[in-house]
């Protein structure tokens, strides 16, 4: 353990950031964005920190607690474990991304201090131990986020941006009561208001129907954010009309908020409701991964394409978490990573497009395989891997969600299988449509990638590679923490998790 | 026979005092003086009056918190009640005073209107409002209630020069009195009731007698319509897009702040501690007002295309905000009420002081047009604006985020499940229209060719007075929420 307040300090850190970028002068974008990106690499080296001081276990690590709000027992916990250690690299991996791969046409200074500040947010989701927390940096999110789409983005930017904004509050007002609820009712029964998360999930405190309500006030909220079908509508619009860094930062890093928050809230606090409602998120999110599929297959337009396969991927790690599986589960937390990884790629590389050609439509392209061939390697390699090629990090994270629901909910592993295959249609079609064939017009002219363009991309592929490769590393830390939470779910519940497919997985009590 | 007169113990009114005899020195100055002086010297004098009671309300409080000293009591007659309540009432006032001054300093200069008098109404006014706070009695309220409104309705009309204002101005007297008299029909009911005025005698009557009779049901829903006249709550709130429009801009955030505050510290008081035996009769009331004022607050904002009017009914939403607290009749909820009144004091002086400057001459532009592109024109200002509004709408970090954290919780502590869900949902309303603002900020493209003729100012006062609201919304939500929260809980200790 080291002695230095280390996850408080991710958090602050980009926040602090954010500040100071924004008492730079206006006219020293250059500066601002050098800041912001200086900002943004520390705050990863942090988290590559905490990797390096991780230990394999399944305990919160890094705790920092601090009393915030006395009277209502509300504090500023901050911990770490092996599912959350992941996600907070992903996010400390995709902000320097972000910041550096798009160009920014105006207002740098504003534009790097949103980003800054959502990346503060981000990481507090997380991190955070405590409800109430909890809640204070889910909302924050929204808010650089709205400025970046309505600020930056597209056409419509506009209206995207308010439909994510009252959407996202919705579900979230929701999440408050029930926030709320829960504390009350443990208050009620124990005698001491609390929001710390490990405290009311030890201490359960209410009736099996109140639990379900309350497991709805939270699902609904994460519902949206993931988003599960039919809760998806403002995904499209959003990513479509966000700008680069922003649909890598939404589809990298904020989707997974929602299944991570099912995981660390909805499994946590009500296993019971959760094992109750299974059905119906597992029905939904296998709905998901056909429709988004099927969607995306007659999209005309590329950045709309990406935008409705999330819908799609985010449905396999909806799977993956309520198969109550070591496996599954432990494949959903790698697809949280995988799909921030590679779909974060992918919009970049749309963007890339766009900035090249001013235009996303995949009939106006073609050929650019012939005119930027490295361009169109780091894409298929970015496709394939998002695809679920073997050998690439997609695979792994599928391959474990399928295998891992299929032993307990083989009614809904066998179709979910079909997005595999539709994953590959659509997406090796676009490929065809846009990089095949001969260049005509202005695509003949399209610029080869530039080598910021393939610095920037380097890390992003080189983590497709290894975690396709060699994924060992990675699941074993997470292993710990998803096993515990499994077993939190099954001993609420009174089950047992069904055997591994698998012959890795070993026995199980 | 001799009238035998009650001893006065001056201390306890001391704020009151202060306000009243420094509004009538500045009113006696502004009079006799032959040289007209300029106008930041009775803003000045006005600063120092508010600061003066604040001090001496200040020094209350450190009596009432510390029990060995004296604690909360009654005085003159049982008359005026001191304790957390009414003082932290008082300080409320004196800094709304205070923040309204700096604003109205460079509006009266722009109008061209009368200094003096200006600020003799509003320490007036203010004076009214402490006295409701501090009422130990249903007369003493009526009379806190007609000092404050009376020197609203003048205020009201102040830019004589505009029809508006005029309107604004006879809407309210007309519509005020009208509410006043069902307010003091409502004292004769609870009177025939309960035999007394005293708001102790009341609360011991109802302890002892528990059965209701339907002359008291009668003063209850008479006294909650005249106070939720003031309170602006729907269905009582007709009159308030038209007289905050009309107002003269610093007089609606005044009115919005200390109007508001002191009609929510005669409804607390009464309905809380006095009527608190009987909380079952009156708890449907406010369920209803505060769903309605929440649900027709927020739509009807939804459609409006002039931000003063808009920020007039986004009152009315805050009024059914407070009124949960009110609603779950606990001390939680009681607290709840009271942070809420604190953070919404801020947030609406601060708003409509952007209004004040972003509408320049003659107090004309108002409409959403006049904040297309201030985000470039005036970033800082736009960058205030944009906290402000953001805070209403409960974003996190902010004061408007603990404010309704807290009225919900208190609801959701007293098992009103329903009304949470409803308050939580109309706040996405809600999020729409100040969002809304925001676009035309920040997003609508550069149109700014118009506006340039007639540039926005900040004098100093008016952005001091912004800067102060700014901060504390941010502060209040953050570093500060714990001490806010106890300074609202130490508040809600109410005596008898």
């Amino acid at each position: 353990m080291i002695d230095f307040p280390l996850l408080t300090t991710i958090v602050l850190l980009p926040a602090a950031g954010a500040l100071l970028v924004a008492l730079v002068p206006r006219r020293r974008a250059d500066l601002a964005k050098v800041l912001g990106v200086a900002v943004s690499v520390g705050t990863a080296v942090l988290a590559v920190v905490a990797l390096v001081h991780f230990k394999t276990n399944a305990d919160y690590q890094f705790v920092s607690q601090h009393v915030w709000i006395k009277e209502w027992g509300i504090s500023w916990k901050l911990g770490l474990d092996g599912i959350s250690l992941f996600l907070v690299l992903l996010t400390g991996l995709l902000f320097p991304v972000a910041l550096l791969g798009p160009k920014v046409h105006h207002d740098t200074k504003a534009y790097v201090a949103w980003l800054l500040l959502l990346e503060a947010g981000c990481m507090g989701v997380f991190l955070a131990l405590d409800l109430f927390l909890f809640f204070i940096v889910w909302e924050v999110v929204l808010v650089p986020m709205y400025f970046l789409i309505g600020g930056w983005g597209y056409e419509k930017r506009v209206y995207a941006a308010l439909k994510f904004f009252l959407y996202t509050m919705a579900g979230s007002g929701l999440m408050l009561v029930g926030i709320l609820a829960l504390a009350f009712l443990h208050q009620a029964h124990f005698g001491h208001l609390t929001f710390d998360l490990q405290t009311l999930a030890r201490e359960q405190s209410f009736a099996h129907s109140t639990g379900r309500w309350l497991f709805l006030a939270f699902a609904i909220s994460f519902a949206i954010k993931v988003p599960v079908f039919p809760l998806h509508t403002w995904l499209p619009d959003a990513h479509t009309e966000a700008p680069t860094a922003g649909s890598v930062i939404l589809a990298g890093v904020l989707l997974k908020l929602g299944t991570y928050g099912f995981l660390r809230f909805g499994l946590e606090l009500f296993p019971i409701a959760a094992h109750d409602l299974a059905p119906v998120l597992l029905t939904l999110g296998v709905v998901g991964i056909l429709y988004g599929a099927l969607v995306a297959t007659v999209q005309k337009d590329l950045k709309r394409l990406v935008a409705y396969s999330s819908v799609a991927h985010l449905g396999f790690i909806v799977l993956g978490t309520f198969a109550f599986t070591t496996q599954g589960l432990e494949g959903g937390v790698l697809q949280m990573v995988n799909h921030g990884v590679s779909t974060g790629a992918l919009f970049l590389l749309v963007g890339w497009i766009y900035e090249r050609r001013h235009t996303r439509e995949i009939a106006e392209l073609g050929g650019l395989q012939k005119v930027a061939p490295v361009f169109a390697g780091v894409f298929m390699v970015v496709m394939l891997s998002s695809i679920g090629l073997p050998g690439l990090n997609g695979f792994v994270g599928e391959f474990l969600v399928l295998i891992g629901s299929f032993v307990s909910r083989r009614w809904w592993a066998v179709p979910a299988t079909a997005g595999v295959i539709l994953a590959a249609l659509y997406l090796l079609w676009a490929y065809q449509r846009v990089f095949h064939g001969e260049p005509e017009g202005e695509n003949a002219t399209f610029p080869e990638m530039t080598w910021k363009e393939r610095g920037v991309m380097l890390p992003l592929v080189a983590a497709i590679v290894f975690m396709g490769v060699y994924p060992r590393p990675v699941l074993d830390r997470i292993e710990p923490a998803v096993k515990r939470l499994v077993q939190h779910v099954h001993d609420a519940n009174g089950t047992h998790e069904p055997g591994p497919a698998a012959a890795a997985g070993g026995g199980n009590p | 026979m001799p009238l035998e007169l009650p001893r006065v113990e001056w201390a306890t009114i001391l704020p009151e005092t202060i306000l009243v005899v420094g509004a009538m020195l500045i009113l006696l100055g502004g009079a006799l003086l032959r040289r007209r002086l300029p106008a930041w010297v009775w803003t000045v004098a006005s600063i120092i009056i508010a600061a003066g009671a604040m001090v001496s309300a200040w020094d209350l409080w450190r009596r009432v918190s510390h029990n060995h000293q004296g604690g909360a009591h009654t005085a003159i007659a049982n008359a005026v009640v001191v304790d957390g309540f009414s003082v932290y009432f008082a300080l409320l006032t004196c800094g709304a005073v205070i923040l309204a001054a700096l604003m109205a300093d460079s509006y009266l200069r722009r109008e061209r209107l009368n200094a003096p008098e200006f600020h003799v109404l509003m320490l007036l006014s203010a004076s009214g409002a402490l006295l409701m706070a501090a009422a130990n009695d249903l007369i003493v309220i009526f009379l806190g209630l007609e000092v404050l409104s009376i020197a609203l309705y003048v205020l009201a009309g102040f830019a004589q020069r505009r029809a508006v204002s005029r309107e604004a101005a006879m809407k309210y007297f007309v519509l005020g009195a009208f509410s006043s008299a069902i307010f003091l029909y409502g004292v004769a009911l609870a009177y025939g009731a309960t035999g007394s005025t005293n708001l102790g005698e009341i609360a011991a009557f109802l302890r002892a007698s528990v059965s209701t009779h339907a002359v008291l049901l009668g003063a209850f829903a008479f006294l909650i319509v005249g106070l939720g006249f003031k309170i602006a709550a729907v269905p009582f709130h007709m009159w308030t897009p038209d007289v905050y429009q009309g107002s003269p801009t610093p007089v609606t955030g005044f009115m919005a702040a200390v109007a508001k505050a002191a009609g929510f510290a005669a409804l607390l008081r009464i309905f809380f501690s006095t009527f608190g035996t009987h909380r079952l009769d009156w708890q449907p009331l406010i369920w209803a007002l505060a769903v309605l004022s929440i649900l027709v607050g927020s739509v009807l904002a939804v459609v409006q295309t002039d931000v003063k009017r808009m920020l007039a009914y986004s009152s009315i939403s805050h009024a059914g905000y407070i009124l949960i607290g009110l609603q779950a009749a606990t001390v939680r909820g009681l607290a709840g009420s009271l942070f809420y009144l604190l953070a919404y004091t801020f947030m609406v002086l601060g708003s409509f002081g952007i209004v004040t400057l972003v509408a320049r001459d003659g107090d004309a532009r108002t409409g959403l047009d006049a904040y297309r592109g201030l985000g470039q024109r005036r970033p800082g200002l736009a960058l205030v604006f944009t906290v402000l509004l953001l805070a209403q709408a409960g974003v996190p970090l902010t004061s408007g985020f603990l404010a309704k954290f807290y009225v919900i919780s208190a609801a959701v502590e007293a098992h009103s499940y329903a009304l949470a869900i409803i308050a939580m949902l109309a706040a996405v309303i809600a999020a729409f229209f100040y969002l809304r603002v925001i676009v035309v900020m920040y997003m609508a493209g550069d149109e700014a060719d118009t506006a340039d003729a007639d540039p926005i100012r900040v004098p100093f006062g008016a952005g001091l007075s912004l800067a102060v609201s700014v901060v504390a919304t941010v502060i209040i939500g953050t570093i500060l929420a714990g001490p806010a929260f106890d300074f609202a809980r130490h508040a809600s200790i109410l005596r008898l």
